[in-house]
């Protein structure tokens, strides 16, 4: 059945608009339910951790902001216009594929895989957005890719392919990629899942860097309790598909008020 | 009548046919490539009516004989008013039949690259044609490299036919030596040892060199 989308604002207005918003989302693969209802803002320049057992929705949060993923219900939302559906005669219609492409290059993401680009190396890997969507001369591309390479301690690896780097020299370059867009919103599922313990740290160090220097808006889905205590600003437990419970950091891992939060967090806590 | 002999006899006879198989094989080699991309591209159109034209068409040439294919173009077309050289009809055929089985692969090779690529392209806001350009294919065509390796032996090795029509090629050159000689073990054996000399010391070298190139591009070499 067709949702009526005229209860949804065309954009949203007022002093406190979030950089993003779910609002009343849905996703289901047939009869199974993987977000319900899920209502969700993050505000500009925040940093909030998404965290929840397997098959809790987390990841599919974020492959819906980017748009990997098609929503059944509700209304995305990022700098107040609607990311995942489009203004047509006064009402929100599905967005088509020409308005979806602008829209989602306000968002950056990053992957558990990396996904570098095998062919290309470090460098080109971080100019060919750039080039190809934005429009930048290679001049301009090239050195917005050096300036982001040195950012995340790469530049001395910056024509080597992918297959010559390591899981975290990868991830690093990775984030200097979708860095090269300048996005509003960047998004980061699992990026430390598929590193070796021992460089782990390099990219949650990069990523402490975007956080405390500059300010970008961030939704990261980790595994690590520690680095989301560290770095974010609010913390979101889900599980079932719905937000169980979210707070600040100190008082969500302190204090965890959910049943179900605290048996999450003492079954992590055991494992580590 | 010594090998040697026979070679200063007739050799200029199979150079000639050997020319005309060499350029047989390049035309057959460039329809094949041309073909086996359209519809292998088609074969992943989102659109059924294209998908199912390019799949009809693969299903034909390769569920048929490329001799019979070879004889309909040569003797039935001209039924429906169409007389096509005998040169064109031979590169023809073997060109489209073998660019059914290349667009499989060229199919095949593009759905081996990782998801990823696809959704680290998609959320740079890369277009279809820009992600499908710039990323999938130059990635796919290293894939399906060494398959093509296979099929482009396979297509010099089926040119041979095309002397059935009369194509003046080493083949066509070796049966009229044959049966003005009746020196088979020269004519074929030589006609054998030049196929061998084409696939084995000029496309397999031609290939791995391509291979080692392309690997050495996406710095696996």
């Amino acid at each position: 059945m067709m949702e009526d989308l005229s209860s949804y604002p065309l954009e949203l207005v007022g002093p406190d608009i979030p950089m993003v918003r779910f609002m009343k989302v849905r996703k289901s693969y047939g009869d199974l339910i993987v977000l319900d209802n899920l209502n969700l803002d993050v505000a500009p320049s925040e940093m909030v951790s998404i965290i929840g057992p397997s098959g809790s929705g987390k990841t599919t949060v974020l492959r819906m902001l980017m748009t990997l993923e098609t929503i059944n219900g509700g209304v995305i939302y990022v700098d107040g216009k609607p990311l995942t559906h489009m203004p047509k005669n006064g009402v929100l219609v599905r967005a088509d594929a020409k308005y979806l492409r602008k829209a989602r290059s306000s968002i950056g993401m990053c992957f558990q895989h990396f996904n570098l680009f095998p062919h290309m190396t470090a460098l080109q890997n971080c100019m060919e957005g750039p080039v190809l969507v934005l429009g930048l001369s290679r001049r301009e591309a090239r050195e917005r890719a050096e300036e982001l390479l040195l950012m995340v301690g790469m530049i001395d690896k910056k024509d080597q392919h992918p297959s010559r780097l390591s899981g975290g020299q990868q991830q690093r370059v990775a984030i200097a990629r979708a860095l090269a867009m300048r996005p509003k919103v960047m998004l980061f599922d699992e990026v430390t899942s598929a590193l070796d313990p021992e460089v782990i740290g390099e990219v949650t160090n990069v990523i402490k860097d975007l956080v405390f220097k500059h300010r970008l808006t961030m939704l990261m889905v980790t595994h690590q309790m520690g680095f989301a205590r560290d770095i974010s600003d609010r913390v979101c437990f889900f599980y079932g598909g719905k937000i169980e419970e979210q707070d600040s950091p100190a008082e969500l891992f302190s204090n965890p008020k959910s049943k179900r939060t605290q048996q999450f967090l003492s079954a992590v806590k055991a494992a580590d | 009548m010594t090998y040697t002999s026979f070679l200063a006899d007739y050799g200029s006879r199979f150079v000639d046919g050997a020319l005309v198989t060499a350029i047989q094989f390049l035309c057959s080699l460039g329809l094949a490539v041309l073909v086996a991309n359209l519809f292998g591209l088609m074969m992943l159109s989102s659109n059924p009516v294209v998908r199912r034209a390019a799949v009809g068409y693969v299903e034909f040439f390769r569920g048929t004989s490329l001799l019979v294919q070879l004889f309909w173009l040569f003797y039935v077309l001209p039924l429906f008013g169409i007389t096509l050289d005998n040169f064109l009809t031979g590169f023809l055929a073997v060109g489209l039949n073998l660019g059914a089985y290349g667009a499989e692969l060229v199919r095949g090779a593009i759905q081996s690259v990782p998801r990823g690529q696809w959704e680290a392209s998609y959320a740079l806001s890369m277009s279809p044609a820009q992600q499908m350009r710039k990323i999938i294919i130059p990635q796919a065509f290293v894939i399906m490299l060494p398959a093509w390796g296979n099929l482009v032996v396979e297509l010099l090795k089926s040119t041979a036919l095309v002397a059935l029509i009369a194509v003046p090629d080493l083949m066509f050159e070796a049966r009229q030596l044959n049966s003005s000689t009746y020196l088979s073990t020269w004519t074929f054996g030589t006609a054998l040892i030049i196929y061998y000399v084409f696939s084995r010391f000029l496309i397999t070298p031609c290939m791995r060199w391509t291979e080692r190139i392309m690997a050495r591009r996406i710095g696996r070499a």
